[in-house]
C-alpha cells in the first residue's frame, strides 16, 4: 500500500513540478532577455525617470510609480466597496436577492478588459473631466488636485481599475465569510451585539481571508493593461496629482514591445516585465506573510 | 438525474479540446504541387492597414489559392518579425536603419507601396476656422514653448482669426508608430532644436502632452479635449471629420494634405529616388506639395527561402503596382508617381523566385 | 467582546452601518449597468446572420462579420483548457493532499505569483518558447499563452475545493481499504466535481477577454482557419483591431463583436452557478 501512494505522490506530484517550472522559466527567460538592460543600468533603472528610446537612456521610475500608485488608489476605491457587498450579500440581504446580486457582480470579473478599456475613453474619461473642472479652486492649489482637466489621467485609471477589482475581492470575501462558524456571531448576538457588532466580531474571525481577498484584487489592479492605458494619458512622469496623465509598467509594454527594434531598447522593456514579476513576487509574499503570522493567532485562540 | 448535465458539460468541453486537436490535422500543409493553398503571413505598419486589406481581399478573389495575411502591429513590429523571419514580408512607414539591415539575416528590398500624409488636427473652442501652420510652429508647440492658442506665433500666422486664450494641450502617440516617424522626421527637418532635444524615432522622450494609443487614440482625445491639437493620417482625419490645418511646404505655400498634394511631395522625390527606395519625403521641394508626406513600404527578403511564397508574393506586387494603386486615391492614400513603379518593377526581378 | 455602552448609538451605528453596505451594492451595479447598457446598444444594431456567417469583408464592402474569430475564441480556449486542466486539476489535488510540505507551499506560492503576472508578459514568454524558435505564429502558441494563464485559477480552486469535502468521506474511504489514490480519485475528487468545473469555467471565461497575449502568439488571420499551426483570428484581437480604426462600419462590428464575447462569458458564468447551486443541494447547503 505504502510503494502505491508513493507512486501516486510521485506522479501528481510531476505536475505539481510542471507549475513550478513553468513559473520559473518565465522569471528565468525575463532575466535572460533583460539581461542587455540590466548589465547597461544597474540599480539605477529603478531610480532614474528618463524613458529615451532615441537617446538609449532608459529609467523606469515613473512605470512603478504609476503602477503602485493607480493600483493602491484602486484598492482605497474598491475595498470597501467590494467588502460592503460581501458582507451585504453572506449576511444582511433577503435570501431571494443573494443568487441574483451573486450573478451580477461575477458579470462584472467577466467583461473583457478592453470593454472596458472602450467605455472608459468614451464614457468614464468625460465623466471624469467633468467632475475635475468642477473642483473648486482652493482644492486645485493642492498637489493632490493640481493641472489642466484632462480626463484622461491617474483618477481615470484608478477608477476603472476599482471597477475592475471589485468583483475580485468581494467573490473571495463572500466565501470566507461563509466559512466563519455561526457560533461566532450567536456568542456576539447573545452578549446583545447590534447587527454592526456580530458582524464586525465575524469580519474578526476571517480577517486572514479578507487580507487574501484584497491582496488578490491588488494583484488583478497590478497586471491590468488594456484597459488602463486607455485611460490613464500614457505620460511617464513621477506625479502626485489625481489629474496628471502617468504611466504604468503594463502600459508600456504593451504599447512599445511591438515597435521596439534595437537590443537595448527592446531589453529595458522585458526588464520591466521582470520588474513587475519581481514586484508581485514581494506583494504576495507579504500577504502570504500576513495571512501566515494571522492563521497562527486564529488557531492558537480557536484552540484555547 | 442531477449530475447528467454535469457530465453533458464535461462532455461538451472535452469534445470541444478534442476537435480542436482533431481538426487541425486534416488542414493541408502548402506544398510544391499545382494549386495547393499558400499562406502567407506578412506584419507591420498599421496606416497601410486599410489599403492593404482591401488588396490582399481583391487579390485573394483573383488568384483564390493565395491568402495573405496582414496583422497591423506597427512598423518595428513588422521589422522586427521580419528579422526574426516569423512573417514573410514586413511593412513599415519609416525606412529601416543601416544597423537593422546589417544585423538581418540576409539582404531586405524596401518596395514603395503608397503615399500617405500626417495631419495636424485641433479642437480649438469657438473656432471653426481652417488654421495655418509652419513646421517650427509646431516643433515650437510639441517642444513645449508656445503653451496658449493666442500666442503671437499661431496669431500671426492666422489673421483675422479670434483665437481664445485656452491652454495649448500636445496630443501624441503612446505606442510606437511610422506615423510619429514621419512627424519626427518633418519636425527635425524644419527645426534643428527638436531634432536634437527630441530626435526621430517611432517613439520618443516627448517633452509634453497626453498619449493616446494609435490614430483612433489621438484623436479620439483631440476630438474630446478642448484647446488640443494631435497629429494622425490624413485617412483617419477624413473619416472621423476633425479638422486639420494646412501647413507651409518650402515654397512658402500653405498646402492643405490631399491626395493630390501628397503626389505631388513624391513627384519632386522621384527625380532623385535612390536604388534601395529609402527616402524621406518630408518637407519636399515643389509647388504644391504637401510637406508631411511619406512612404509606405513593404519589405521582403531578396532571396526568401519559400520559393512558392516569393513566387506568389512577386505575383501579387506586380498586380499592386499595376492594378492596386487604382484602388488608392478611393482610400484616401496617394498612389505611386509612374516614375517610381518603373524603378520599382526593375528592382523586383532581385527577388530570387527558384 | 468591547464594553457595550449605551443602547441608541450603537444602533444608529449598527443602522448606518447595514445602509452603507447596501449603499455598496448599489455602487458596484451602476457601472455594470452602464457598460453592459453601452456594449448592447452599441453592439446590437450589427448583430445579424452576416456577423456569424461571414469572415471579414475590407472596408467599405458589406456583409462582413466575425465568423473566423468566433470560432477562432472557441479553439483557443478550448486549447487552452486541454492544457490547463489536467495541469491544473491534478495540481490542485496535490496541494490539498499533501497540504503541508515545503514543496507544496513552493508550489502554492508559484501558483499565486503566476496568477499575477499581467497576461502581456506572458504573451511574451509565449512568443519566446512557441513562436521565436519555430518561426511562426501559431493557434497553439496562443493556446500555450492562454493555458498559461488559466493554470494558477484552477490549481486553487480546486485544492479549496476539496479541502471543504468533509473528511468523514477520507476516513470512511480510507477506513475501507482503499489507498490514498483510490480515495481521492474515487471519492474525493467526484465529490468536488462541480466546484472545480466551476473554477475551470471561471479561468476560461478569464482567458477569452484576453487580447495582449494573442498579439504576439496567434496574431490574427482575416481568413478563416483551423489549423493548429498557423495564425488564426480571435473575438479579442478582431475587436481590438476594428475598435483602433477609423471606420464606423468596423467600430459597429467591434461592438458585436464585444456583446458576443460577454455573452459567451456570460453562458459559462450561468453554467458555473448552476453547477454549484447543485453541488450545495447536494451536500445540503452550507
Amino acid at each position: 500500500m505504502r510503494s502505491r501512494d508513493l507512486g501516486f505522490r510521485l506522479s501528481i506530484g510531476a505536475f505539481a513540478a510542471a507549475l513550478l517550472l513553468i513559473v520559473t522559466a518565465i522569471g528565468f527567460e525575463l532575466a535572460r532577455q533583460s539581461w542587455l538592460s540590466i548589465q547597461r543600468f544597474g540599480f539605477d533603472f529603478w531610480r532614474t525617470s528618463t524613458w529615451d528610446p532615441v537617446a538609449g537612456e532608459f529609467g523606469a521610475l515613473p512605470f512603478i510609480w504609476g503602477t503602485l500608485y493607480s493600483s493602491i488608489l484602486a484598492l482605497a476605491i474598491a475595498t470597501p466597496v467590494a467588502l460592503g457587498i460581501a458582507v451585504f450579500v453572506s449576511e444582511l440581504c433577503p435570501p431571494v436577492l443573494r443568487s441574483p446580486l451573486i450573478f451580477l457582480t461575477e458579470l462584472l470579473a467577466a467583461i473583457p478588459s478592453i470593454v472596458y478599456g472602450l467605455w472608459g475613453i468614451f464614457v468614464l474619461v468625460p465623466f471624469v473631466r467633468l467632475l475635475e473642472t468642477w473642483t473648486p479652486e482652493s482644492l486645485r492649489a493642492l498637489p493632490l488636485f493640481s493641472g489642466p482637466p484632462l480626463g484622461v489621467g491617474m483618477l481615470a485609471a484608478g477608477l476603472v481599475l476599482a471597477v475592475m477589482v471589485v468583483p475580485f475581492t468581494s467573490s473571495v470575501a463572500r466565501e470566507v465569510l461563509k466559512t466563519v462558524p455561526e457560533t461566532q456571531r450567536e456568542a456576539a448576538y447573545a452578549l446583545g451585539a447590534t447587527r454592526f457588532e456580530a458582524i464586525r466580531a465575524a469580519m474578526f474571525y476571517a480577517r486572514t481571508g479578507i487580507i487574501g481577498a484584497i491582496m488578490l484584487g491588488f494583484g488583478r489592479a497590478l497586471g491590468e493593461t488594456m484597459a488602463v492605458t486607455m485611460v490613464i494619458g500614457n505620460n511617464p512622469q513621477v506625479s502626485l496629482s489625481l489629474f496628471a496623465p502617468q504611466y504604468t509598467m503594463s502600459a508600456v509594454i504593451a504599447n512599445e514591445f511591438t515597435e521596439a527594434t534595437d537590443a537595448l531598447y527592446l531589453s529595458a522593456l522585458v526588464e520591466i516585465g521582470l520588474v513587475l514579476f519581481i514586484i508581485t513576487l514581494l506583494v504576495n509574499g507579504l500577504s502570504r506573510g500576513l495571512i501566515w503570522t494571522m492563521a497562527r493567532q486564529v488557531s492558537s485562540k480557536v484552540a484555547a | 438525474m442531477q449530475t447528467s448535465s454535469l457530465r453533458h458539460l464535461v462532455l461538451a468541453v472535452a469534445t470541444v479540446a478534442l476537435t480542436a486537436c482533431g481538426g487541425g490535422t486534416q488542414q493541408p500543409a502548402a506544398t510544391q504541387n499545382a494549386s495547393p493553398t499558400i499562406q502567407i503571413n506578412g506584419a507591420g505598419a498599421t496606416f497601410p492597414y486599410p489599403i492593404y486589406s482591401k488588396w490582399f481581399s481583391e487579390y485573394n478573389t483573383l488568384h483564390p489559392n493565395v491568402r495573405i495575411n496582414y496583422q497591423s502591429i506597427g512598423s518595428g513590429g513588422g521589422i522586427r518579425q521580419l528579422l526574426n523571419q516569423t512573417v514573410f514580408f514586413g511593412a513599415t512607414d519609416g525606412p529601416m536603419t543601416d544597423e537593422q539591415l546589417k544585423s538581418a539575416p540576409g539582404p531586405i528590398l524596401h518596395l514603395p507601396t503608397v503615399l500617405g500624409a500626417v495631419v495636424p488636427v485641433y479642437n480649438v473652442p469657438g473656432i471653426t476656422d481652417e488654421l495655418k501652420f509652419t513646421g517650427p510652429l509646431l516643433a515650437d508647440m510639441y517642444l513645449g514653448r508656445v503653451k496658449k492658442w493666442n500666442d503671437p506665433a499661431i496669431a500671426k500666422l492666422n489673421p483675422g482669426v479670434k483665437l481664445p486664450g485656452t491652454d495649448i494641450t500636445i496630443v501624441h502617440r503612446s505606442d510606437g508608430s511610422g506615423t510619429t516617424y514621419i512627424f519626427m522626421d518633418f519636425l527635425s527637418k524644419v527645426s534643428p532644436e527638436f531634432k536634437t532635444t527630441v530626435g526621430v524615432n517611432t517613439s520618443v522622450n516627448w517633452p509634453v502632452g497626453v498619449g493616446g494609443k494609435g490614430n483612433e487614440g489621438v484623436s479620439g482625445l483631440v476630438s474630446q479635449t478642448p484647446g488640443s491639437i494631435g497629429y494622425v493620417e490624413l485617412i483617419y482625419a477624413l473619416q472621423t471629420k476633425i479638422p486639420f490645418g494646412a501647413v507651409q511646404n518650402p515654397a512658402g505655400e500653405f498646402v492643405k494634405a490631399s491626395v493630390d498634394s501628397v503626389t505631388k511631395a513624391a513627384a519632386a522625390a522621384a527625380a532623385n529616388m535612390p536604388a534601395d527606395f529609402r527616402v524621406s519625403i518630408t518637407n519636399a521641394e515643389g509647388a504644391g506639395s504637401y510637406p508631411i508626406s511619406s512612404f509606405t513600404w513593404i519589405l521582403l527578403y531578396e532571396n526568401p527561402t519559400d520559393k512558392a511564397a516569393a513566387k506568389a508574393t512577386l505575383d501579387f506586387m506586380h498586380w499592386a503596382l499595376t492594378d492596386g494603386e487604382k484602388y488608392a486615391a478611393d482610400l484616401g492614400y496617394a498612389p505611386l508617381p509612374d516614375s517610381v513603379v518603373k524603378l520599382e518593377e526593375a528592382a523586383l526581378q532581385k527577388i530570387k523566385v527558384s | 467582546m468591547n464594553s457595550l455602552g449605551t443602547a441608541a448609538p450603537r444602533k444608529i451605528l449598527s443602522a448606518l452601518f447595514v445602509a452603507a453596505c447596501a449603499l455598496s451594492v448599489a455602487l458596484a451595479l451602476v457601472p455594470l449597468a452602464f457598460i453592459m447598457f453601452f456594449v448592447v446598444s452599441q453592439g446590437i444594431q450589427s448583430l445579424n446572420l452576416d456577423f456569424f456567417l461571414h469572415d471579414p469583408r475590407p472596408v467599405g464592402e458589406p456583409g462582413g462579420g466575425m465568423r473566423n474569430a468566433i470560432v477562432g475564441t472557441l479553439m483557443l480556449t478550448g486549447l487552452a483548457a486541454a492544457i490547463a486542466v489536467p495541469i491544473g486539476v491534478v495540481s490542485g489535488i496535490y496541494l490539498s493532499e499533501y497540504r503541508g510540505t515545503r514543496f507544496a507551499s513552493a508550489v502554492r506560492f508559484a501558483a499565486d505569483t503566476l496568477n499575477g503576472v499581467p497576461s502581456i508578459v506572458i504573451g511574451v514568454f509565449a512568443y519566446g518558447v512557441a513562436v521565436l524558435p519555430f518561426k511562426h505564429f501559431s493557434m497553439l502558441a496562443g493556446g500555450l499563452a492562454l493555458g498559461i494563464m488559466m493554470i494558477p485559477l484552477i490549481a486553487r480552486t480546486t485544492e479549496e475545493l476539496l479541502l471543504l469535502v468533509p473528511n468523514a468521506l477520507r476516513e470512511g474511504a480510507l477506513a475501507l481499504g482503499a489507498t490514498r489514490a483510490k480515495a481521492v480519485l474515487t471519492v474525493l475528487v467526484p465529490a468536488a466535481l462541480p466546484g472545480i468545473i466551476t473554477g475551470v469555467v471561471l479561468a476560461l471565461a478569464r482567458v477569452a477577454g484576453e487580447t495582449a497575449p494573442l498579439l504576439f502568439t496567434s496574431f490574427g488571420n482575416p481568413f478563416f482557419s483551423t489549423s493548429l499551426t498557423q495564425p488564426v483570428s480571435s473575438i479579442t484581437v478582431q475587436v481590438f483591431s476594428y475598435a483602433i480604426s477609423p471606420y464606423e462600419d468596423w467600430h459597429r462590428q467591434a461592438w458585436a463583436g464585444a456583446l458576443v464575447l460577454v455573452t459567451i462569458v456570460l453562458i459559462c458564468s450561468v453554467a458555473a452557478r448552476m453547477a454549484t447551486a447543485r453541488v450545495a443541494r447536494i451536500r445540503g447547503g452550507q
